[in-house]
Parts: structure tokens; C-alpha cells; sequence
């Protein structure tokens, strides 16, 4: 049989008829919803030759995708990274009232429908939203522009460096930083020498679910985009008009791009969680 | 806003100073000023004040007007739809969750390694890339969605069950996520002590490791749910989209927006976010009394 258990405590193993019918159902159940989806990503992509691939991913509707994909991600992330610094050093390098509640405030957007992340700025911004009237007079557009794809992205990613490093650094304590102080360190020179380097790989894994989430983000922005093709696509809406047109080999084509960064994502948690997990943080979802 | 404004004690007078401190500690280290004004500020901007355009906007439809808006055969439908459904799928990954769990922290077998990693595919993935895959593979001419046809006459994708099967792709990895840090935890001296008192393995699993689970599980079925009811990229692609039928309540805020029913579009999203507010009131109520449990 394939399945060993330890073997070190009797008492806590299964029959082997139970390893195998248990070991056999999770991995038929994970390759059914997660391994076929995936390998029918790459083979719907390249049914057509690699040729057809490539076409898809070079036409100017699908470069333009992708550079605003990025150009989103390289505001939102950055913007997200400054604020979970921000944030995680108020909360736990200091004692104050109402702290539980501001952390709950910070993971609300993770409770909030995609959909709703994104009317909420329609609302707010759009035409007939509470400040419409007054953009339009100022020639502002917001809703259906970048801007709007920028907010959108920023609310759905905006717990992830946070939510990471607060467990961390209130696990770490206060006193590196006491003792720097004392020493005679300026605060800008303790957070750099001190702060910093303790917290580089967490900060480094939050970045890195808040890029792919940034980067594969769909119903928020779909509900701000307006969907104007070489304008306001990203890849995941330019992934949707490529499919509801039929056109499923560059449909497939683009998703395989974001279904590879996902692995690559992956991949890269994996490695920070194996060779750095002391230093992530414990309480980690 | 009073902790924001400043901690420079100095500059303040006695009786500001003195309520600074009933609510924040006093400290030597510096910045707390600056990042929680930041925080506030950023918060307040990207996150509270949208919300609030939304509670302003759904307000204005005025009380009678509200419940006009959202008691329609139509929006009923929806949230049955999305509530039954995504109660189906977390029941599902409940289920297979729970053994996925059970089988990466008990067994050891080649690729657990991957296996554990990939677990995590449903987060990184973008969501509608996962709609396409899932309704490529469940189609009436997909591989799976083939082969449930001709075996069982099955039909999966553009039906209520294909919103239950990206659903349940969706919440995957919340119950191993949290069952198997716990039983990764849970004391073997337990199972021992059972097993040498002459309970029989089902005994002591029954009677002694599922009770310490059963928090966790919880609280993962109740992650993967409050998920599910918010889910739109993967479901739209694979569900049909049948008003009444396969209409899931996300579908149709953006439906009524782009009909420019700003405030029917708000009313909705207004009840579905009340929804998942309390909902996460019951899982944050859950985890505290999963925490009491696992400390004790």
C-alpha cells in the first residue's frame, strides 16, 4: 500500500481499507475541482497550435489588456503595501482604545461581495452617483477610466499586507525596537534596521496574494470598467469578452497566462512557507 | 479622531493629555501619530466612505420604497438561489474538506507536498478564469460534463448544479484551512488514551477527535458560505443565468446597474451586504468560542 502512516503510534492509525478509501476520495474529489480545471486551461489554450496561442496573446486588444493589468497592480499594490505597514505598526508597537474594532474595519472588504466592491465606487463616483454632478463639472472621470479599476482594485486588496503583518509583528513584541530607541536610533532608523528586517518575509507573502489578487481581480472591476476594449480591459474582462464572443482559443490563451501566474503565486508561497515559516506569521489563513 | 491628531503630549494641555491617555498607552516608541492617521485616513476613504454612498443611496429609496425594491418575485429568487447553493457547496466541502484535512496531517503518501500547496489554487486563481475552465469542463461536450450525460443524463453546466460545482471550487480550500491547523495540534495522548480505555478507532474518532474538529469545521463551512453568497466571476460563466432559475443575487445588482437602476442596484446590494455583515458577526462569535475550546 502507498499510504503509511507514521507508524510511531499505533493507536492512531487507520485500517488500511480506511487510508486507502480516505486517500482516494480526497485526491479523486481535488482532481475533479482543481487539477482538470487547470489542465483544461492549457489545453483549451493550445487546441489550436501554438501559433494560435501566440496570436492571441500578441493582438493589440490583449497587449493593451495586459499593460493596464499591470499598470493597476503597480499602483494598487504599492498603495496597499505603504498601508499595511502603516497600519500593523499602529496596531501592534501601541496599547489603545477600539483597537479589535479597527482591525475588523480593516478586514471588511474580505466579507464584501466583488460586486459590491465595485458599485460602491459607481455610487459614489459614477454619473448619477453623490459626487457625479460635481466630477463631471470638473471634467473628472473616474467610473469607466483607470481610475475607477485602480480604487476597485485597491478596496478587494486592501487586507492582505495587513492582515498578514499585524499577527506578526504583535508576535514579535516592542522591545527591538525599545532597544534601538534607547540606543540612541532615530524612529525612521529603527523601522528600517530594526522593524524591517524582521518582518521582510511576511511582508513579502502578504505582497504577494495582494499582486494575484490585483492582478486577477473580475467582478470589482468588471462593475467599474465599463468594458472598453483597449481602454479599461484588463486580462481577466478581456478573458470574459474573448469568451462571450465565442473566440475560445484566445479566451484560453490569456487565462493560461493568469492561470500561470496563480502557479507561480503559488509556488512562491510555498517556498516562503517551507523555508521561512518561523517568520510568517502563525495565525496565517 | 482624537488618538489621530497627535501623541506629542507636550503640545497639548493637561486635560487633553489626560484623556489621550485613557485611550492609548503611553510609549517611547515614535510614529503613532503619523500611521494611525494614515490608517484612519485610508480606511476612511477607500473603504468606509463608498460603503456609506451605498447606505446614502439605498436611504434615499426610503423605507417603504426599500422593501418595494427588494421584495420582488425576481430578488427573492436570486437570494434563494445564492443562499441555497452556496449552503450546498460549503455542505460539500464540509465533507471532502474534512477528509482532505484528515488525509494531508494522518497519512504520508508521494506528492502530499503538492497536494498540500495546491489546495490553496481556488485563492490564486483568478476567479473568472476559473468560470471558463469549469464551464469548458462541465459543458454537455466537456470532458466531466460528457461523460455525467451520457452515464447519468446528467446535466450540470447552465443549471443550478454547475453554480453549486464553481461554488464548491471557490470554498475548497477554507475547511482544510482551518480543520488542519487544529488537528495538526490536537494531542495524540487522547486518541491513546481511548483507544487503550477499549474504544474502538470509530469510537475514539467519533467521541474524542471530531468534537475537538467540529469548531474548526464550522468556522470553515461558514468561510466557504459567506464566500459562496458573494461569488460572481466563476458562477456567471457556467450558470445559465436564468432569472428565477440560475440568477444568483451578485448577477443581478450588476443587472439592475447597467439598467441604470442605481437605487434598486443599491437596495440589493444594501440587503446582501446586511447578509454577510451578520453572517460575519456569526463567524467571529464562532472563532472566539473555537479559541475558548482549543485553549482549554
Amino acid at each position: 500500500m502507498l499510504a503509511k502512516t507514521s507508524g510511531q503510534r499505533p493507536a492512531l492509525d487507520d485500517r488500511s481499507w480506511v487510508r486507502g478509501f480516505l486517500i482516494l476520495s480526497a485526491l479523486g474529489f481535488l482532481l475533479l475541482f482543481l487539477v482538470l480545471p487547470l489542465v483544461a486551461v492549457f489545453v483549451e489554450a493550445l487546441h489550436r497550435g501554438v501559433d494560435a496561442y501566440w496570436d492571441a496573446l500578441v493582438e493589440p486588444d490583449a497587449l493593451s489588456a495586459i499593460q493596464l493589468t499591470l499598470i493597476v497592480a503597480a499602483i494598487a499594490v504599492p498603495l496597499n503595501l505603504v498601508f499595511g505597514v502603516a497600519a500593523s505598526w499602529c496596531i501592534s508597537k501601541f496599547d489603545f482604545r477600539g483597537k479589535g474594532l479597527l482591525i475588523t474595519l480593516i478586514d471588511l472588504p474580505f466579507s464584501v461581495s466583488p460586486v459590491i466592491s465595485g458599485i460602491i465606487y459607481v455610487l459614489l463616483f459614477g454619473l448619477h452617483g453623490v459626487l457625479g454632478p460635481f466630477l463631471k463639472s470638473q471634467g473628472v472621470q473616474i467610473i469607466f477610466a483607470v481610475p475607477g479599476l485602480v480604487l476597485a482594485t485597491i478596496f478587494v486588496t486592501f487586507p492582505f499586507v495587513a492582515r498578514e503583518l499585524i499577527p506578526l509583528m504583535q508576535e514579535q513584541g516592542t522591545e527591538e525596537e525599545e532597544a534601538a530607541l534607547v540606543l540612541g536610533a532615530s524612529g525612521w532608523q529603527t523601522f528600517w534596521r530594526v522593524t524591517l528586517p524582521n518582518i521582510k518575509w511576511g511582508l513579502l507573502y502578504g505582497v504577494l496574494l495582494c499582486n494575484a489578487r490585483a492582478m486577477g481581480e473580475f467582478g470589482a472591476v468588471s462593475v467599474v470598467s465599463g468594458h472598453i476594449r483597449g481602454e479599461t480591459n484588463t486580462m481577466p474582462l478581456h478573458v470574459e469578452i474573448l469568451y462571450n464572443e465565442y473566440n475560445f482559443v484566445a479566451a484560453f490563451s490569456v487565462a493560461s497566462v493568469l492561470a500561470m501566474l496563480a502557479l507561480v503565486t503559488l509556488v512562491a508561497k510555498t517556498v516562503l512557507e517551507w523555508r521561512f515559516g518561523a517568520e510568517l506569521a502563525a495565525t496565517r489563513h | 479622531m482624537v488618538a489621530a491628531s497627535s501623541t506629542d503630549g507636550a503640545a497639548l494641555p493637561s486635560q487633553g493629555r489626560a484623556v489621550l491617555s485613557v485611550l492609548k498607552k503611553p510609549s517611547v516608541i515614535p510614529g503613532f501619530g503619523l500611521t494611525m492617521g494614515f490608517t484612519l485616513a485610508y480606511l476612511g476613504l477607500i473603504v468606509l466612505l463608498p460603503l456609506a454612498a451605498l447606505a446614502v443611496k439605498a436611504a434615499g429609496l426610503g423605507w417603504a420604497g426599500f422593501w418595494n425594491a427588494v421584495l420582488t418575485p425576481r430578488v427573492l429568487a436570486a437570494f434563494q438561489i445564492s443562499f441555497g447553493l452556496s449552503l450546498l457547496a460549503a455542505a460539500i466541502n464540509a465533507v471532502f474538506g474534512f477528509i482532505v484535512a484528515w488525509v494531508l496531517v494522518r497519512y504520508r503518501f508521494p506528492g502530499a507536498k503538492i497536494v498540500d500547496a495546491l489546495v490553496d489554487l481556488p485563492f490564486a486563481l483568478p476567479t473568472a478564469v476559473a468560470g471558463i475552465a469549469l464551464s469548458a469542463l462541465y459543458a454537455p461536450n466537456g470532458w466531466v460534463g460528457k461523460l455525467l450525460m451520457d452515464w447519468f443524463g446528467l446535466k450540470v453546466a447552465f443549471t443550478p448544479l454547475g453554480i453549486a460545482i464553481a461554488l464548491t471550487f471557490i470554498g475548497l480550500p477554507f475547511v482544510v484551512r482551518t480543520v488542519q491547523p487544529i488537528l495538526q495540534d490536537l494531542p495524540p495522548e487522547e486518541e491513546e488514551a481511548a483507544a487503550s480505555l477499549g474504544a474502538t478507532r470509530w469510537q475514539s474518532f467519533r467521541r474524542v477527535v471530531f468534537p475537538s474538529l467540529f469548531p474548526a469545521l464550522l468556522t470553515g463551512f461558514a468561510l466557504a458560505f459567506a464566500r459562496g453568497v458573494g461569488e460572481y466571476g466563476s458562477v456567471i460563466f457556467i450558470a445559465g443565468n436564468m432569472p428565477g432559475v440560475s440568477e444568483i443575487v451578485p448577477l443581478l445588482i450588476v443587472i439592475k446597474l447597467e439598467q441604470y437602476d442605481y437605487a434598486g442596484a443599491a437596495a440589493v446590494a444594501t440587503l446582501m451586504l446586511a447578509a454577510s455583515f451578520a453572517l460575519l458577526l456569526l463567524l467571529n462569535l464562532l472563532q472566539a468560542w473555537m479559541r475558548s475550546r482549543h485553549a482549554r
